[in-house]
């Protein structure tokens, strides 16, 4: 594509084959990843022939307020591509955590890249807006200053994990530093929302991945999230969900149901509640997922998980009613207030509508004899 | 003691009615299931999951319920605009002077039982009186809040188009979480506002006698004959 008279830039194909990777494996990744983007087989060839023709895709990647799990959950996505050549070796041309060079080095790197522009921005965390963006300072500037720098020449950003997405666990009330996620601060660039605390790793590729074999960003929700891998809950595809429609459930997680692997729906699941791939694609090169090791979704991906607590119960505590009082509680105690006003106007009525009522009987009395005569 | 004429006089229409027990019996059928599907029941132990579909059926049951539903609140809200004085939108207009005033009337009488001096023909409501019309006024916002985050829920589990017209809804909330607390939480003022609806019902039966509870099964009511004239007048006025 940019055969430049200079120097033509190296395209993923070349340089995994580089790297000691046979066509073989080539193939395999391709066609892994267009099974984990949900695509039918023919697409495999598009991918193929997109990694074998375009040259490497510069990312920025930025880390903020965050505790690094997105970029831990890429490296140990299940195909080693993933991590050795489409990030590692070869597309990143700036990420604290991973680069080798450091200093000055890395910085003048990273502005040679912005000022070329048409590179992926990849945000992992949130950015503090309080106290002038002091909570989250890194070489002596804010990350707001920062963020704003490095997507002025982006193409696309992809806003990693729910800090990035949504604030996460730094944005929980009261939220101290006004953790914000990034679409609340850059507004005129795309930007592909991938929630999770961390989001899978497979998931993470195959969103980059989509992005360089077909040059767009791949379909999005309403919310921003790629919808190959955000289109359904947990729910949906999860394997106890036999046991939900059939009103199996474990009532605590030491009971019998438990260990007979009923529905966690009312040990507090959040699975109906949440839009994740964690049912299909599953953890740890799909060993597991936290249903399947017997413990309820979290709902990690969705928006104010951590205030939407406790992870244990269905109704999450309605904040200003008092500690630990649910929808429910606060449902049953209104009602007993109105049954007491109930009674209370009753009584009241009895005898304030005394006199009334005897003078409506009275008359009802006299009609009766009327009718006799 | 002179005794009182009383007229009949056609007050709730056949679709009011209808509207009404339709309306009151997917509601029941929706709290009931609501609250099963909120906090199921243990009601089976060691089965295999192929063996029953019992909670699959409570959610069903509630989907088609809130259908109904739905088509009944359409057909009120039509019949709003085609329907006599008492069910006409007019009807629940809280901001004319009348309203107020029969709203001021309303609570002196009613709500803090206090008797009035001299009765006065125009405080007699016919149809509903306005604080009425206020309680339903709530309910109607209130169902609304249910269809758009009940449908905006199940959105995600259906896929034909109607649902599909709500899938904005959940995520304005921001998330299938907060949609649902709001769709749990609205159902309660809703059940309160219905106890407070029923025991009104009894107290106005129970105080005038003028077949307040019957009328939402004849569709009549009993008017003081002075009443009727006096709104005959007001009408040609």
């Amino acid at each position: 594509m940019s055969e430049t008279k200079e120097k033509r830039q190296e395209t993923y194909y070349e340089s995994i084959i580089r790297q000691g990777y046979s066509r073989r494996d080539f193939m395999k990744f391709a066609t892994f990843m267009a099974a984990y983007m949900g695509l039918e087989t023919s697409a495999v060839g598009q991918i193929a022939k997109a990694l074998e023709t375009t040259p490497r895709l510069p990312v920025i990647w930025e880390h903020f307020q965050e505790c690094t799990c997105c970029s831990e959950s890429f490296i140990r996505s299940d195909h080693p591509i993933v991590a050795d050549i489409l990030l590692d070796k070869i597309s990143l041309d700036y990420t604290l955590t991973l680069m080798a060079a450091s200093g000055k080095q890395a910085e003048a790197a990273k502005h040679a890249t912005i000022e070329k522009g048409g590179y992926i921005l990849c945000v992992e965390g949130s950015v503090p807006l309080g106290d002038d963006g002091n909570y989250c300072v890194i070489a002596g500037r804010t990350s707001l200053e920062i963020l704003k720098e490095s997507a002025a020449g982006a193409a696309a950003i992809i806003a990693w994990g729910s800090c990035a997405s949504n604030g996460c666990v730094q944005a929980a009330a009261p939220n101290p530093t006004q953790a914000t996620p990034i679409h609340k601060i850059i507004k005129d660039k795309p930007i592909i929302r991938v929630p999770g605390c961390p989001p899978i790793g497979e998931v993470m590729a195959g969103v980059i991945m989509h992005y360089v074999a077909f040059g767009k960003l791949p379909e999005l929700d309403r919310l921003g999230r790629p919808k190959a891998f955000y289109g359904k809950r947990v729910h949906d595809s999860c394997y106890r969900r036999p046991y939900y429609d059939a009103g199996l459930f474990a009532e605590t997680f030491d009971d019998a149901h438990a260990k007979e692997g009923y529905c966690l729906y009312k040990v507090g699941c959040r699975g109906p509640m949440t839009y994740n791939s964690c049912g299909t694609i599953k953890w740890n090169n799909g060993v597991s997922y936290p249903i399947q090791s017997g413990h309820g979704c979290i709902g990690c991906s969705e928006e104010n998980f951590w205030d939407n607590g406790p992870f244990y119960e269905r109704l999450p505590n309605m904040t200003g009613f008092g500690i630990e009082s649910n929808a429910d509680d606060i449902g049953k105690i209104a009602a007993t207030v109105v049954g007491a006003g109930i009674a209370a106007h009753a009584i009241g009525a009895n005898i304030m509508k005394r006199k009334e009522l005897n003078k409506r009987i009275n008359r009802g009395i006299e009609n009766e004899e009327n009718i006799k005569a | 003691m002179q005794t009182r004429n009383f007229k009949r006089a056609y007050v709730w229409q056949l679709p009011v009615r209808l509207f009404h027990w339709m309306n009151a019996l997917a509601i029941t059928v929706l709290i009931i299931t609501g609250f099963i599907i909120a906090d199921p029941p243990v009601i089976m132990d060691h089965h295999e999951a192929n063996d029953a579909y019992w909670f699959g059926i409570v959610r069903f049951t509630h989907f088609v319920a809130a259908y109904a539903f739905l088509i009944m609140i359409l057909m009120r809200f039509y019949w709003a605009f085609v329907g006599n004085k008492y069910a006409r939108w007019a009807a629940y207009w809280p901001f004319s002077n009348k309203a107020i005033k029969n709203i001021m009337h309303v609570m002196k009488v009613d709500v803090l039982l206090l008797n009035d001096k001299n009765k006065e023909l125009r405080d007699i409501s016919v149809g509903h009186n306005t604080v009425a019309a206020l309680a339903y006024i709530a309910f109607f916002v209130l169902f609304l809040v249910m269809i758009f985050t009940g449908f905006g829920l199940y959105a995600s589990m259906s896929a034909s188009w109607f649902p599909q017209l709500f899938t904005w809804v959940v995520p304005m909330l921001g998330g299938d979480f907060t949609a649902r607390m709001v769709h749990h939480f609205a159902m309660w003022p809703i059940i309160l506002i219905a106890i407070i609806h029923i025991y009104l019902v009894f107290y106005h039966e129970w105080l005038e006698g003028r077949g307040e509870v019957s009328s939402m099964f004849s569709g009549y009511k009993f008017v003081r004959t002075e009443r009727v004239i006096s709104s005959d007048k007001e009408e040609k006025e």
